[in-house]
């Protein structure tokens, strides 16, 4: 082996160990709607949440972003938060503190319903 | 399954006169045309005939009293469907103006605003002070209700309504019902009118006579349309219910921007085009937004309904009319936005 390699060789084993190590510790870790940023992103699009189901861990902010070209709410079903109501290209944000489901709707078309759920 | 849906909603329409054209389909034609449809209801069974828009002399001549209903005008939408929703609910009202057979009222059956700004709600009270009809009842749309739970749409246009802005008034032996569905929606549902309206409702109808011709009127259709897109009210058939003994009753909504008919026994159910823009028929589009159309068909998709209340017979004729023909663009109106 060449010296660059050897470097490569030994470096990548201790990173590997730690990424193993960090995916058996983490009971979080699923295969889809996976955020571990301290941000994730919901469109409002087609009269639509997407994804309609995220999963984020205690203390993320979910962002929602509309891309319809008519305003729409977000609403907590539970009264946890509720949104002014946001025109085209509106942001609403809220830091989720505490553990749970939080399922929501938007309040001016209440055929469009998501969930969040933190864990 | 939207083809299953269709064929359900063309089922309820029937081809009256058996010469292969139904209700639907005639109404298209007509549209298109840009003609207006007279639709008279002579003890429940509908009869129609098409007349041109600038005669309308049969209707004319026995009707005791006209009024237009007029809807969605969205002030403050500013999108491509529409960059000047003021110009089209100005040309919408010059029409209402220009009708020979003077209307005695107008009524406008909800989203007069898209955002419920003040500066909206003026706007929309500014072009309709230019109506020659002064008499005026509204009842709110969803999006008059987005910012208070609608405590500024009440301010202006609530006088003498309870609850969320409901109310009924009598004229010259109509009864009409303005209903508010917009209110409290609840997560996954269409429209809502609740307890208290309901109860309101029962108690409002009880002891009238059953030959007293019926006007209700709504922003969400009170008859289910299309529940994908919330098009329906959830507890609309218990006031169904209360108006069933009637000999005429008439259901007058707005909301999904294209006129939807449908008659049921007695009750006759009738959608208003929009002063704004159009939207998709159900289920051929992803959403029910706001539906682009090339511009110089814009005129013919938007509309006003004028309803006459025919003494003899005692019913109800609905004409629908679009603001304007064929490749017509209006002047002021074309061209970019901030018409006069």
């Amino acid at each position: 082996m060449t010296r660059q390699n050897v470097w490569v060789a030994s470096l990548a084993t201790p990173v590997m160990i730690a990424v193993l190590l960090l995916l058996l510790g983490s009971p979080n870790v699923t295969a889809t709607d996976q955020s571990s940023a301290a941000n994730t992103e919901v469109k409002i699009d087609n009269f639509s949440f997407g994804p309609q189901t995220v999963t984020v861990p205690v203390g993320a902010t979910v962002t929602w972003t509309n891309r319809d070209d008519i305003p729409h709410t977000v609403v907590s079903t539970d009264g946890v938060f509720k949104s002014k109501v946001r025109d085209t290209d509106e942001k609403f944000s809220y830091t989720f503190t505490k553990a749970g489901t939080y399922p929501y709707f938007c309040s001016v078309h209440p055929k469009m319903t998501g969930t969040i759920v933190v864990q | 399954m939207p083809d299953k849906k269709q064929d359900l909603i063309d089922q309820k329409l029937q081809d009256l006169n058996n010469d292969g054209v139904d209700r639907r389909g005639f109404l298209k034609c007509m549209a298109w045309a840009g003609t207006g449809l007279v639709w008279t209801l002579s003890g429940g069974i509908p009869v129609s005939r098409a007349f041109a828009k600038s005669s309308g002399k049969d209707v004319d001549k026995s009707a005791d009293f006209s009024f237009v209903q007029i809807s969605d005008s969205h002030i403050g939408f500013n999108k491509p469907a529409n960059p000047d929703v003021t110009a089209t609910l100005q040309t919408a009202i010059n029409k209402i103006n220009a009708i020979p057979h003077k209307p005695d009222f107008i009524i406008h059956t909800g989203d007069l605003s898209q955002l419920s700004k003040p500066s909206e709600f003026d706007t929309l009270d500014q072009v309709l002070r230019g109506a020659s009809a002064k008499q005026i009842y509204f009842v709110p749309g969803e999006h008059d209700m987005l910012t208070d739970n609608g405590e500024q749409y009440l301010q202006r246009y609530g006088k003498g309504t309870k609850g969320s802005g409901w109310s009924s008034f009598d004229h010259k032996g109509v009864h009409f019902v303005g209903l508010v569905n917009v209110a409290n929606l609840k997560a996954g549902g269409m429209g809502s009118l609740g307890h208290e309206q309901l109860e309101w409702l029962e108690d409002d109808l009880k002891g009238r006579s059953a030959s007293t011709p019926i006007v209700l009127y709504a922003h969400i259709p009170l008859w289910t349309i299309y529940p994908d897109w919330g098009w329906g009210t959830d507890d609309s058939e218990q006031a169904l219910s209360y108006v069933k003994r009637f000999g005429s009753v008439t259901v007058l909504n707005g909301h999904i921007h294209q006129i939807m008919q449908k008659i049921e026994g007695k009750v006759s159910f009738h959608t208003a085009m929009s002063t704004a823009f159009p939207q998709p028929a159900p289920g051929t589009a992803p959403s029910a937004g706001p539906m682009k159309v090339p511009a110089d068909q814009l005129q013919q998709v938007l509309g006003i309904t004028d309803v006459n209340y025919l003494v003899s017979g005692r019913s109800l004729a609905i004409v629908d009319s679009p603001l304007g023909a064929s490749g017509s663009s209006a002047s002021g109106n074309g061209g970019g936005p901030g018409g006069s």
